[in-house]
Order: structure tokens, then sequence, then C-alpha cells
């Protein structure tokens, strides 16, 4: 991938990929998800040309998904990690929310916002995993128990309200905070953006003369 | 699987608004299953294959007189059969014939995403209507009496229909017609009750103290009932439910959770849409951009500086 001249990497081509295959994925559970989930949203199982399709494809979705959000996983959860510039950031959260980033305290290529919708999302999907294979009628319908499945679904249930919330704010955060889809649709940020929003990251990057999306990152700054 | 206008419906799978129905005059049925005359021949179970158009697989004997070995998508009424041991030392071989109770409050259906996949009927009849349905295994989840099974061939669900198709036109279901015994009665639920409290009458005069109908109130009643000789203890008949009930875990999955959750997704969103008009767009700067080439310049000179 080409990057505009004096531009930051944010993300790898194999990261925007792998991101974007995950989001299909989830979009498409979420879509055919919540058409069995209430009424209210049935006429969504019309986009997968009819409800039996849609009960079939769903689970075939989710190993997909788990799939694929384990290869996000390796990239990115060693830059996910807690430490206590978060517990900063996450005490100026008002800031945060009212657009006044000068006053808030820096932090690394991930703030605790993202980091929550990181971990919410490891932790979550891997449960919607393992209770929608017990409740996957075709091939485990006869392997457990009607009263595992009962607990499974109402579990299944409850974890993709919980994913499709965290969803909603990740997916509210990057329309807000401008920038942010062009890092992951085309992989790079301004210098300023990434000074503005993960500032020890702009800097651990300038420091070592790296183009991004880490410090070690061998090739020097394009300029 | 006969497809009553919905009119007849009282209640409709997935759907928030039921349409009213307007056939008041009928009459809610029930067939009553009388244990104590069951001869366990088997004939009822024929008479419900042949009348569905039903061929079960052919399975391995497994020991036992239940032929098939359980309920599946092409068996809708099975024999069983245990054997009880009773206080005096008798042996007693009690049959029961399994299928659907048709539930008054039928957790199938409760249980059900596809719109009008199951329905019930004013008389009381709980039907699956296939084409809606969707495969999905919910049903089987639903039930207290594990009556559902969904097909491998077209993964759709299956159980008794009450013969909807010939109660619709007058007629008793198939194996009510073919019972020799007399065993399977057939008519208005409370003509059933009747017939039952004299059937028990005569059953306790013959020293089956604990003699009863089975017609459990958990499930608001059920438009398949049981005579049994021992009432006391449905769960020797070959497990029949003791106190039948909705799971309360299917009652928080499709009673609490539901609205719980929308209203939590449309806080969410709401609440972003709001925080957007409030807030605004969180914009880089000119001066963002000016602070970073200023590092960027700096980081550069010390660089040459040491090389
Ligand atoms: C990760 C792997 C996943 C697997 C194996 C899986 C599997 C299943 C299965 C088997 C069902 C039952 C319906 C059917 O057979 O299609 C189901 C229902 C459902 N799934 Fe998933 N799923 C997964 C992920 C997700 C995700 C990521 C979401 C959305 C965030 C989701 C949301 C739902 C919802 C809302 C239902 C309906 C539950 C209800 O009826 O209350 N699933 N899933
Ligand atoms: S017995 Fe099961 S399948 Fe039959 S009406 Fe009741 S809940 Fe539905
Ligand atoms: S398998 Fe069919 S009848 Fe059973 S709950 Fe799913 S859609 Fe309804």
């Amino acid at each position: 991938m080409s990057y505009p001249k004096g531009t930051i990497v944010r993300n790898s081509t194999l990261t925007l990929v792998n991101h974007w295959i995950t989001g299909l994925c989830f979009v498409l559970l979420t879509l055919s998800g919540l058409a069995m989930f209430h009424p209210v949203f049935f006429w969504l199982s019309n986009l997968f040309g009819s409800g039996q399709w849609m009960r079939a494809l769903h689970p075939w979705l989710g190993v997909c998904l788990i799939v694929s959000f384990l290869g996000l996983f390796i990239q990115f959860w060693r830059d996910n990690l807690w430490n206590r510039d978060d517990v900063e950031w996450a005490k100026s959260l008002d800031k945060v929310l009212d657009n006044r980033e000068e006053e808030v305290p820096p932090v690394g290529r991930f703030n605790a916002g993202q980091k929550a919708v990181f971990w919410g999302m490891a932790l979550i999907i891997p449960v919607l995993f393992v209770t929608g294979i017990l409740i996957w009628e075709v091939y485990f319908g006869d392997a457990t128990s009607i009263e595992t499945q009962r607990v499974a679904v109402l579990i299944h249930s409850m974890a993709a309200i919980g994913a499709i919330l965290i969803w909603i704010t990740h997916v509210y955060a990057a329309l807000w905070v401008k920038g942010s889809m062009r890092a992951m649709l085309h992989g790079w940020v301004t210098p300023g953006w990434a000074h503005r929003h993960h500032r020890k990251w702009f800097r651990s990057l300038v420091a070592s003369g790296s183009p991004g999306p880490t410090p070690d990152s061998t090739a020097k700054f394009r300029d | 699987m006969a497809d009553l206008q919905s009119q007849d419906y009282i209640r409709r799978s997935a759907t928030n608004l039921t349409p009213p129905s307007v056939r008041h005059h009928e009459l809610e049925v029930a067939k009553l299953i009388d244990v104590s005359r069951c001869i366990g021949c088997k004939a009822c179970q024929s008479a419900c294959m042949e009348w569905n158009n039903l061929r079960p697989e052919m399975e391995e004997f497994q020991g036992a007189y239940e032929n098939p070995h359980d309920l599946n998508p092409g068996t809708w009424t099975l024999m069983r059969f245990a054997e009880y041991e009773d206080e005096q030392g008798n042996l007693e071989w009690l049959i029961r014939k399994d299928g659907c109770m048709h539930c008054e409050d039928p957790g199938c259906l409760k249980a059900c995403p596809a719109p009008g996949a199951i329905v019930q009927y004013a008389n009381g009849i709980v039907d699956f209507i296939s084409e809606n349905c969707i495969g999905c295994g919910y049903c089987v989840k639903g039930c207290p009496f594990n009556i559902p099974r969904i097909s491998a061939q077209d993964h759709k669900s299956y159980k008794c229909t009450l013969c909807s198709d010939r109660v619709g036109v007058g007629l008793e279901p198939a194996c009510v017609k073919t019972c020799p015994t007399g065993a399977i009665m057939f008519g208005s639920k409370d003509d059933m009750k009747d017939w039952a409290g004299e059937r028990i009458a005569e059953l306790k005069e013959r020293g089956f103290q604990n003699a009863g109908l089975y017609d459990p109130p958990e499930v608001g009643g059920t438009h398949v009932m049981y005579v049994l000789h021992h009432a006391d203890k449905p769960s020797l008949y070959s497990g029949l439910p003791d106190k039948p009930h909705i799971s309360a875990l299917v009652g928080a999955w499709k009673g609490f959770l539901k609205p719980v959750a929308l209203a939590g997704l449309a806080f969410a969103a709401v609440g972003a849409f709001v925080h957007s008009i409030v807030a605004g767009p969180n914009e880089t700067t000119e001066a963002d951009e000016a602070h970073a080439r200023l590092e960027m310049e700096k980081a550069k000179r010390n660089g040459s500086a040491e090389s």
C-alpha cells in the first residue's frame, strides 16, 4: 500500500483487510441475530433470502468471525495492555467527550476507551462462539441436554446485546473522531491526528524514526 | 399442518399483535387418553403415520417395547412402556401414549422466533405452520414436555397436530378413530373432563385411590389429558413431568430480556446521536499539525546531530 507524503501508518494492510472481514461478519451476525431475537427485527431475514437461509448462515458467519477476530487479537493485544496512562485518561473522560483533548493526559497507540472495546469483544466473542455452538441445531442439537441449550441461548442473546452495545460505541467513536475512518480504510493518519489523539504513540514513532504502526517497524520516516 | 384462517388464531408466534379472533363460538376441544384402558397395541401410532403420510426411518432394536425408541420428525406419537412395582409388590405395566399435549400456554410458541410458524386456534389446538418455520430449534427449548423434533431433511419442526385438518372438518383425530379399546376419546374439553371424572370414580372403586386427571395447571391446562391410575406420581409413566412448566430460563429469554435489550439498544443509539449534536465532531486542527511538525523536525535535527 502506498501512503501520501508525510503521513503516519496507523494500520498495516493486513490489519485493514482483517478488520473489515471481522466487521462484515459482525454486521451480518447482528442483522441475522436480531431478526431471531425480536419480532420487530424479523423482516431483516429477507436480507438473507429467507428465514431458513438466515438460520443456516448465521452460525457459519460466527465461525468466520471467531477466526477473523483471532487474527485481530494477535495483531492488537500487545498495544491494548492496560497501563497507568489509561487510568489518567479515563479520569478525564468528561474532557474527552467534550472534545477538549488538549487537556487530556497523553496515551499510547490506544486509549482506555479503545482498550475497553477491544477487551470487551475479546471476552464476548468467545462466549458467543461457545454458546452458539451449543445451540447449533443442525450439528449439535442432540449433543447437549435441552436444559443446557436453554442456558446457552439465554447467555448467547445477552452476550449478543452486550456486543452490539460495544459495537455501537465503537462505530460512533470512529465517526466522531475525524480521521479515524481513514486510518482503518486507507491505513494512514496525519502527524497532527497522531499528536492529538495518541501522543505517546506518536512520540515513540518519532523517536524511533519508524513510519508506524509500531516503533519497531523497520522503514525510516518518509518525508 | 392445516392452515385454518387467521380469524381462528388466538396465539401466533413472534407476533406482537395477534389478529383478533372473530370466531368466538369455537368450543375448546380435548383428547382424553385413558391410560388404564390402553393395551399398548400401537394402533394409534400406525394410524397417525398413515393419516399424516409419515414413514420414519427403520431403527435398530433397542431392547425395549418402544418402537422407534423416541419421538422423531416422522413419529408424532409414541407408546412408551414402563414397568412399575407397586406397594403391594404387584408389577404394573404403565403404557403411555406420548406426544404433544397442546398446552393452553404453549412454551414452543413462546420461544419461536418466526412469525406465524406456531399458532394456536380458538379450539385450543397448537399447530406448526411449516412454511413459516426456519428450523432454529427454539420450540424444543420452549417445550416443557420435550416434544418437537427438527427434521434433518427439510430443517423444519414436527409434532402432533391433533389432526387439526380432520378436526377442522368435524372429524376426530386419526388415533381416536382407530383405538380398539376406546382408550382415546375426543370432544369438547368440558365433556372430556366429565367423562374423565366418571372413569376416575370407577378406578377409585377398583382400589386406585390416587387415580386422577392429568391437566397440568402450570401450563394453563392441556388439550390432551390423561386419566392416570397414579395421578399423584405422573413421572412413573415414562417421565411424564410432575409439574410441567415453561422453564424460567425461557421466561427470562423471551419475557424480560427482549424489552430490556431493545431499550438498551435504543438508548445507545439515541445517546450517540445526542452526543454528536451536543459535542460535535472531534477534528484535528491546524494547531495539532503544527505541534506535530515541530516535534518531528526537532527529532530529525537531534538525529542528524547524533550521526
Ligand atoms: C461467534 C460465533 C457465533 C455462533 C457459532 C453463533 C451461533 C448462533 C446460533 C446457532 C443461533 C441460533 C439460530 C441459528 O441456528 O442460526 C444464534 C442466534 C443468535 N445469535 Fe449467534 N452466533 C455467533 C455469534 C453471534 C454474534 C457476533 C452476534 C451478534 C452480536 C450474534 C447474535 C445472535 C442473536 C441475537 C441470536 C438470536 C438469539 C435469540 O433468539 O434470542 N451471534 N447464534
Ligand atoms: S407439549 Fe410442547 S410442543 Fe406441544 S403445545 Fe405444549 S409446548 Fe408446544
Ligand atoms: S424450529 Fe420452527 S417452529 Fe420451532 S421455534 Fe424455530 S421456527 Fe419456530
